[in-house]
């Protein structure tokens, strides 16, 4: 893969790599033929975010090898090491005339380089891990609720928050008026908590199509992040949100760049939940931090006890469907509650929030290894 | 001058007599070379040398000529003691690091001789400290021998150019290598850190660039530990000079420009790391 990126549309990127550092520790890279997407997930799958450059972005894009039938091929890098390359955003803004990001597998190196002024130029050779896709599985039509307003009214909201909150909810009340308030834990004590409610005007919105008295709860310092991306690229921000506990999606669009963001929700107490104890899928372990190989039997795991679930239909609260999920279906948008709390009584309090399933291209007959790559040349140092 | 040259009635005079009416310029100097806790301090009729070394291998100095001070006198050829730099930079920003416009701390320092200590007289606003510090024997220090005729490459670069990489240098990486060469990549500095290698290349026509002198190609590499605390003394310049010789061993020469306009100077001589000099 090969892109250069001209002048003004560097320190775009910048700031897009600064936004994804606030969601996790790895940066997923994965040129396509639509574009080069940039993605992050959290420690605990509760939070994804993608860019994706589309080729106009860029003054030159090669997503591929030279051959036309080469896989493309995706790597994740240290998020503190891409961060180094854009270390100080006002003065890459003066300096940075282009950067060029190279990916050969071969050399077993990322290579982004920033040529600046005054016949300046700084080359980075970052290690890389070769990786599984990244994707949060989700769908923005399936959402019964869409708010579209751009996005300083919301940043100029969210500053009334201290930095420090955790969750904030957003709601619609029955009136159409929009509110963004801290949220704050039922066993909290009423005199020491302080709550901060703001109202924001229906007609600073574009659009509001909310179902009246609905609200979501998420969590603010991964929407931060995105919030001041959008704010510097002057874009407006979609929200796209549906029943407690589904998560919500937030998009910027742009002619050359499709920015996601998906969050785990907080459920609902008051719904008619059971403790899905009798679900096999809270009996799963959560998937350890080595991604790519625990994943693959993690998702195995999900995929056969979704079928027995659907068998038995138990209420789930999660599910806003009582009919059970067709056996051969894949299983996409399933949400598996962080168990270890709920079955090991005694442990600190846990967050609610539920994982997000991650669908990953499984194809439907059996796990999909790591394509085997024809080695063309072989690595003479060490793999990382 | 509130302060006479000497308290009346001694008999000795002061092997080291100087005024200042503004100690920051000595004082922000001072900082440029201060990574160790103690110094040699070197007085001649020329001006004052403040000298720092590490672990025998990294060596700083600060001048300040005499024509900075409003009065230097020394009665020998040259007086030497050694201080601890840290407590010296405590008592001359004993008022306060903050600069108010108008305001600043005269300095009158005092030094009789060996086995005395050095006194400070500081003055701000009518309020007047006075310091003593014990002087120590002065330690044998490296002479890293580095003149004209023995330089294989120069090049004197403006240090806006420079100040940004030096503080955004990997650290993870333990050494910072330095290419100078006739070819390209003409200069270059890179660090090998945990996350892969940096390479940042200034071309020969860059207009950061104020004198490209190369003669070979020598790729050297330097402790970055050692060389780190010269981002000080770059910070407060306005030119740089990187000079190697045969061997490797860098100089770092920094023209600092005081609060008055006045010209001094920080050097760094560093060695290189484990004599890796690679002639390509």
């Amino acid at each position: 893969m090969k892109c250069i990126i001209g002048g003004g549309n560097v320190k775009v990127l910048g700031r897009a790599v600064y936004s994804l550092s606030r969601i996790g520790e790895e940066l997923y890279l994965e040129p396509t033929e639509s574009g080069l997407s940039l993605r992050a997930i959290n420690s605990s799958r509760s939070a994804f975010a993608s860019f994706l450059f589309a080729p106009l972005f860029f003054q030159r894009y090669e997503a591929g090898g030279p051959q036309p039938n080469t896989e493309l091929f995706r790597c994740k890098v240290l998020m503190k090491s891409f961060l180094g390359v854009f270390r100080s955003l006002p003065s890459l803004e003066k300096t940075a005339e282009k950067c060029l990001i190279l990916l050969k597998p071969q050399l077993s190196r990322l290579v982004v380089q920033l040529h600046c002024k005054y016949g300046v130029t700084k080359t980075h050779n970052l290690m890389f891990q070769e990786c599984e896709r990244l994707q949060a599985v989700f769908d923005t039509q399936q959402c019964a609720s869409n708010l579209r307003a751009p996005a300083q009214v919301l940043a100029e909201a969210v500053v009334h928050f201290p930095p420090t909150l955790a969750e904030v909810t957003l709601r619609v009340d029955p009136e159409g008026k929009i509110s963004l308030r801290n949220y704050v834990e039922d066993e909290a004590e009423p005199s020491k908590t302080m709550v901060t409610e703001l109202w924001m005007a229906k007609d600073e919105f574009q659009t509001v199509a909310a179902a009246p008295g609905s609200h979501i709860t998420f969590c603010l310092k991964e929407f931060r992040g995105l919030l001041s991306f959008a704010e510097a690229s002057n874009l407006p921000l979609s929200i796209y949100y549906d029943t407690p506990g589904r998560p919500v999606v937030f998009t910027l669009d742009d002619t050359v760049l499709e920015v996601t963001l998906v969050l785990a929700t907080l459920s609902d107490p008051q719904s008619n939940s059971q403790p899905p104890t009798a679900n096999g899928v809270s009996h799963l372990p959560a998937p350890s931090d080595d991604f790519p190989d625990d994943l693959e039997s993690y998702m195995i795991a999900m995929e056969t006890s979704a079928y027995e679930e659907s068998s038995r239909d138990p209420p789930s609260p999660t599910f806003p469907l009582r009919t059970p999920h067709p056996p051969n279906s894949d299983p996409e948008e399933g949400e598996e509650e962080e168990e270890e709390g709920s079955a090991v009584p005694g442990t600190p309090p846990h967050k609610k929030f539920r994982s997000l399933f991650f669908g990953s291209v499984l194809t439907p007959g059996g796990p999909n290894l790591a394509p085997t790559q024809e080695v063309l040349a072989e690595d003479s140092d060490g793999e990382y | 001058m509130p302060l006479s040259a000497q308290p009346p009635g001694s008999a000795e005079p002061y092997l080291l007599t100087a005024s200042l009416d503004n100690a920051r310029h000595l004082s922000s100097l001072l900082r440029a070379v201060h990574f160790q806790d103690h110094a040699t301090c070197f007085a001649t009729v020329n001006g004052l040398r403040v000298t720092v070394e590490d672990a025998k291998c990294v060596q700083a100095n600060a001048f300040i000529q005499a024509e900075i001070f409003q009065e230097f006198a020394v009665q020998e050829q040259t007086v030497t003691f050694r201080i601890n730099l840290s407590v010296l930079l405590d008592c001359l920003t004993i008022f306060g690091t903050s600069s108010l416009p108008g305001t600043s701390t005269a300095l009158r320092m005092c030094y009789r001789g060996y086995g005395y200590p050095l006194m400070l007289f500081l003055e701000e606003g009518g309020v007047v400290t006075v310091c003593k510090i014990n002087t120590q024997e002065p330690e044998d220090l490296l002479d890293f021998d580095f003149c004209s005729t023995k330089v294989v490459n120069k090049i004197i670069l403006q240090s806006e150019g420079l100040r940004k990489a030096f503080a955004e240098l990997d650290m993870t990486s333990e050494v910072m290598q330095i290419t100078m060469s006739p070819d390209k990549p003409y200069f270059r500095l890179s660090t090998f850190g945990n996350a892969g290698s940096a390479h940042l290349d200034y071309s020969k026509d860059s207009d950061l660039i104020e004198a490209f002198h190369c003669n070979q190609t020598q790729t050297n590499r330097y402790k970055i530990s050692l060389l780190k605390p010269s981002t000080k003394a770059l910070a407060l310049s306005c030119k740089v000079s990187i000079r190697t010789d045969a061997q490797g061993f860098l100089s770092l020469q920094y023209m600092i420009r005081n609060e008055d306009g006045q010209i001094c100077f920080v050097e760094y001589y560093c060695c290189p790391d484990e004599n890796i000099t690679e002639e390509m």
